[in-house]
């Protein structure tokens, strides 16, 4: 890793920021990324939401990684969500790894990194901090604002917090709490990270040996999640991996080991552990309904933003039946809804892939409604 | 457009607010908000028809009408569209009674059994009337509840639904239809089209 990431662009939010922990922060950074023009009337602004293992390097080259961003697919010139024609905002979320204040930055009290003494977070705390990007680059209301899986919490929130700010919103592959399945899952990935002697309770910076064993064995967890069953038996099947027979050893016989394998271990190249527990902790608190006593419909009332809501059929981390609760609130609240669910074998992970149904009724609905709301302002 | 949505959309006051149930690709739906302003939603069961309408703006839902209804208040919508499609529920009297519940007032459309042709068809070779607007075998209709425009008038009185007006269809052609003319009518139209509340 050549890319310093002190080198990203970033903006010291100075406001003091009241976390749902209790505690305040303030004076601290938001690395953030921004793709293609900001119009003089300033009414092309899009505000994406990166999921827990996201980052703010959307699409072109991620420097990190020296690969494309993690949404080239969608987002770029000429793309269902076109830079040449709108201005992109991502912002890296608070207590992630990637130039946002989070457990690896430093805390200048002890000249080292904060680790567990980073304060819990939640979704509300991130987008709070992400709120502030909206007046620095000096914009008043966005076209929308897009986010599948937890980016779709985030913007859940958003909408909730700061009604007056976007025209639509369009929540992908989502819900609007985290439930038992989910906490489950998120729970066995910090405790494969936990169980790592190397983290030695967060405080694995000093000497520089990180509990990548640790992280990798969460993100192979998570990955299984991200893919549905016959997405997997399709790719994968029985193959074996470069080999006519079994070995009969526990190395990588078939080839869905070692694809797993290799997510895990490209995974802790580019990613904190600490983070990880944080992140993932953010979205399993994650309940819209209880922050508004009458429940979700309430987050929404008189909510002047035009709604997307899409799933994907083989999604069963997030799948239809979340996405359809918000459908519901939102019509019992009377906003505008528009919900497709698209048919896909590729599982919660469509949202990341070429899946053109998606890709083409996400361009149909940016653009129509970037008709609509050039002619309001 | 067609002339029954041109029908339907001269029933509509500007600004109201509109439920299209079972909306296809948005025709109606996209003239009403560009020719009158009115704040139209629709729920569709077609997946193609869904992503047709969202590409278009449109703020439609991807759902069933017949177990789907019931996310929506009472009294949402000043006006509820079902067009043709009544007999194709399981149902139909459970989805009138959510369409009554959601909407002020609710604009039926069917296509009449009783319309001459299909008697005549009936009559003279013994089978399942094939029409232009009942394009169907009787193996792969999606028609359940076949019912003629006196049928529904009838259901209405015996319900309590208040039939506030109904309009007869014949090709470009269209009339008033009252208790007075009813049997008449009920032979010389395609379509009825009822203004219920």
């Amino acid at each position: 890793m050549d890319y310093k990431i002190e080198n990203t662009k970033q903006i010291i939010i100075t406001k003091p920021l009241k976390l749902d922990c209790g505690q305040t922060i303030k004076d601290f950074p938001v690395a953030y990324e921004t793709f293609g023009k900001l119009n003089e009337k300033k009414n092309n602004a899009i505000l994406i939401f990166h999921a827990l293992t996201g980052d703010q390097f959307v699409t072109g080259n991620n420097p990190i990684t020296n690969k494309e961003g993690w949404w080239a697919t969608a987002v770029g010139p000429g793309k269902a969500v076109d830079t040449n024609k709108y201005f992109i905002i991502c912002a890296n979320v608070l207590g992630g790894c990637m130039g946002t204040y989070g457990p690896k930055s430093n805390d200048k009290e002890k000249n080292e990194p904060y680790g567990l003494n980073f304060p819990v977070i939640t979704i509300k705390d991130m987008v709070k901090a992400q709120e502030n990007l909206l007046e620095h680059l000096g914009i008043d209301k966005l076209l929308s604002v897009l986010g599948g899986s937890m980016g779709g919490m985030q913007l859940l929130q958003f909408c909730a917090s700061y009604p007056e700010k976007t025209f639509t919103a369009v929540p992908i592959a989502s819900t609007a709490s985290h439930n038992a399945q989910q906490i489950a899952l998120n729970e066995l990935a910090r405790q494969a990270i936990m169980s790592d002697p190397l983290w030695n309770k967060g405080n694995y910076h000093q000497d520089k040996k990180v509990p990548k064993n640790g992280l990798a064995v969460a993100r192979m967890a998570a990955h299984i999640t991200y893919m549905s069953d016959k997405g997997l038996q399709e790719k994968f099947g029985r193959k074996l991996q470069e080999k006519k027979d079994y070995e009969f050893t526990f190395d990588a016989d078939f080839q869905i080991e070692s694809y797993l394998r290799h997510q895990g271990k490209v995974f802790v190249e580019r990613f904190d552990a600490n983070s990880y527990l944080y992140i993932s902790r953010a979205m399993d608190y994650f309940d819209l309904s209880k922050q508004f006593k009458g429940g979700l419909s309430e987050a929404f009332q008189n909510h002047k933003a035009k709604f997307l809501i899409v799933s994907f059929t083989s999604d069963w981390l997030y799948p239809t039946k979340n996405s359809k609760e918000i459908v519901i609130a939102l019509n019992a609240s009377g906003v505008n809804v528009a919900f497709a669910e698209i048919k896909t074998d590729r599982g919660h992970d469509s949202f990341l892939l070429n899946e053109p149904e998606f890709l083409k009724t996400i361009k149909g609905f940016l653009d129509s409604n970037f008709e609509i709301f050039k002619n309001e302002k | 457009m067609k002339n029954e949505f041109k029908i339907i959309a001269n029933l509509l006051p500007a600004q109201s607010r509109v439920l299209d149930v079972g909306c296809g690709d948005g025709t109606l739906i996209k003239a009403l908000i560009n020719e009158k302003d009115i704040d139209a939603r629709g729920i569709e069961l077609g997946e193609n028809n869904v992503k047709e309408c969202i590409s278009r703006g449109l703020s439609v839902i991807q759902g069933n009408a017949e177990t789907e209804l019931g996310q929506f208040p009472d009294k949402a919508f000043d006006f509820v569209i079902l067009s043709q499609t009544l007999q194709a529920f399981y149902q139909p009297e459970n989805v009138l009674e959510q369409l009554l519940r959601i909407g002020h007032r609710v604009i039926i459309s069917i296509p009449n059994f009783g319309y001459w042709q299909i008697r005549a068809k009936l009559l003279l070779t013994g089978k399942m009337p094939i029409t232009k607007s009942l394009p169907y075998f009787w193996y792969d209709t999606p028609n359940l509840h076949m019912c003629s425009i006196k049928d529904f008038y009838q259901f209405c009185e015996k319900k309590k639904i208040k039939i506030d007006r109904i309009i007869g269809i014949n090709g470009e052609k269209t009339s008033s239809i009252y208790k007075i003319n009813l049997e008449m009518k009920n032979l010389l139209s395609e379509v009825g089209i009822f203004l219920v509340s």
